[in-house]
């Protein structure tokens, strides 16, 4: 199964979630950063040229600063995001989800040129596609791994429903399908939503509209309200 | 517990902890208000957390107390050191050490690379010709213009303070990146470091023994006798990361190969910061000071050889303090 979320056990002994960031996403962060980059190396080669050889020498360990260190300086100094991860929304961390550090961001970013092989990044690529973790090579030297790092969309209002008690007992998934449906309920067709609960027909004995209705109280009744 | 009651009774606490990451989070560090209690909100909301998953509450109330447990992670196991403080100690005394620990593959390192450098240049001060078979007519051409002390006065007379810093910028872009391509390139197998090791000693062997048989060493040797004691050494370190970092992968030993790696290259990084270190030092000491006209070349011998000396004791002086 094509499952991107990982079991990350810390030290207070409870589970947390991450989600690591797949190739298309990662190629478009770093597509973002090379146009930052050219953009800058443009710019400079411009502002400089009007310094004569001085300019030059600038130009030349700027060129070299972005190069080798635009990526490390920015996951260091900028909680794992570069301005393409940035706007892609992941982040770069740690095998055990600690922010990463400039030995480990280095390391990943230095072997950017066997990832690179024979051209255009065809080994980082093939090495994401097998691995599990969607890791290229810098990142299995590295011990890093890319995350997303959204911040889930505040949940839409509880609906104002009265409650009911559901009609025969429900189990702890079950309970949770159920309030994962009404939080759900916004990103869901009406059509789509009767469609789901008229699933139930066999227990609501409900259609269509008062069936999704009648899911609702039920929900409510659940997560507690009278 | 119903998770309405639950939500009711513990809001704020989450609140306010989210406050306390934001907080945090602020980049900028002077701006910060202090934060009290962290670790004792972060014990709190990871016991929340646990519960609500225990009690199958509802998925968007888990993923919002799972993504504020991430980012108290985050803010709890994050490493704060003063990286001023870390670099005086790392070049006093992390970096001999580290020479000494890896010393085994600074050797080999060295031993291909000067090996090679010694020997193509004894091959090309015998066989001039050779040199062509290592760089293009006009690449020779080039350099025998530039080491002749026939037009070595004339070009002195050319180069001011500005040729001196766009020198330096490009000894830095060039040089350094090899150094840091040698290091990366030891992921295959040891075989891009070992290649790197191979070509450079070649090349600058070669202009060596051809620059020597045409009797161009007055100009040669004051010139490259100060900043080689950095730039050589730092290649051969390069080299020697590389392999390292080849070695890892190749033979894990009882590790895993994935780990194997990782802790090559972890090790190896102590030596590709010292190399940083020696090849700054090198392209400064090149564009300043090899290439000034206005010293006498028996003060450039002599702070050369000062240079090797000062750089051999200070990648020996770990051992001193390793067997001390």
């Amino acid at each position: 199964m094509l499952d991107t979320y990982r079991k990350l056990e810390t030290p207070e002994n409870i589970d947390l979630d991450i989600q690591v960031a797949g190739p298309v996403v990662r190629i478009m962060a770093f597509t973002i950063d090379s146009l930052i980059r050219l953009g800058v190396q443009i710019a400079l080669l411009m502002l400089m040229t009007l310094l004569g050889k001085f300019g030059m020498g600038v130009f030349l360990i700027s060129t070299f600063v972005l190069e080798w260190f635009y990526p490390v300086l920015f996951e260091v100094l900028n909680r794992g995001q570069t301005p393409g991860k940035r706007a892609m929304g992941v982040a770069v961390v740690n095998d055990d989800s600690t922010p990463v550090g400039w030995t480990a961001s280095i390391v990943r970013n230095f072997l950017r040129i066997v990832d690179f092989l024979p051209l255009g990044y065809l080994t980082g690529l093939v090495s994401m596609t097998v691995n599990k973790d969607f890791k290229r090579i810098g990142d299995l030297a590295a011990g890093t791994l890319v995350v997303y790092r959204d911040r889930p969309a505040p949940a839409a209002p509880w609906p104002e429903s009265v409650s009911s008690p559901p009609p025969v007992a429900l189990s702890l998934p079950q309970q949770r399908a159920l309030l994962a449906f009404v939080e759900r309920r916004n990103q869901l067709t009406l059509a789509r939503q009767q469609e789901l609960a008229n699933h139930l027909q066999p227990v609501l004995q409900k259609q269509g509209d008062e069936a999704v209705n009648y899911l609702y109280r039920v929900a409510t009744w659940l997560r507690g309200g009278r | 517990m119903k998770q309405e009651l639950f939500e009711q009774h513990h809001r704020p606490q989450w609140e306010a902890f989210a406050r306390q990451l934001d907080a945090l989070e602020r980049t900028r560090r002077r701006q910060r208000d202090p934060v009290t209690g962290f670790a004792e909100s972060y014990r709190e909301l990871c016991h929340h957390l646990a519960l609500a998953q225990e009690r199958r509450y509802s998925p968007h109330l888990i993923d919002y107390l799972n993504q504020l447990a991430l980012r108290g992670h985050q803010q709890l196991y994050q490493s704060h050191h003063n990286v001023w403080h870390y670099m005086v100690q790392f070049i006093l005394l992390e970096f001999p050490l580290a020479c000494r620990r890896e010393w085994r593959f600074i050797a080999v390192s060295a031993v291909l690379f000067f090996g090679s450098l010694l020997i193509m240049a004894a091959a090309t001060y015998h066989h001039p010709s050779l040199v062509f078979s290592v760089y293009p007519d006009t690449a020779v051409e080039d350099f025998t213009r530039m080491y002749d002390p026939a037009s070595k006065a004339l070009q002195d007379e050319k180069r001011d303070a500005g040729d001196d810093f766009t020198m330096f910028g490009f000894y830095i872009k060039n040089n350094i990146g090899i150094g840091f391509q040698t290091f990366a390139s030891g992921f295959l197998l040891g075989l891009g470091a070992l290649f790197n090791l191979l070509f450079n000693g070649i090349a600058i062997g070669a202009v060596m023994g051809y620059l020597t048989e045409r009797g161009f060493g007055v100009t040669f040797y004051p010139f490259v006798i100060g900043h080689g004691a950095f730039e050589l050494t730092g290649i051969a370190i390069a080299g020697a990361a590389g392999l390292k970092l080849g070695y890892g992968l190749l033979s894990p030993g009882r590790l895993s190969r994935k780990q194997s790696l990782i802790n090559a290259a972890r090790e190896a990084m102590p030596l590709v910061y010292g190399m940083f270190f020696l090849l700054l030092l090198a392209a400064f000491v090149e564009a300043f000071w090899s290439s000034s006209s206005r010293l006498p070349d028996l003060v450039k011998y002599l702070a050369g050889s000062g240079f090797w000396l000062l750089v051999l004791a200070y990648l020996g002086s770990g051992a001193r303090r390793g067997s001390g």
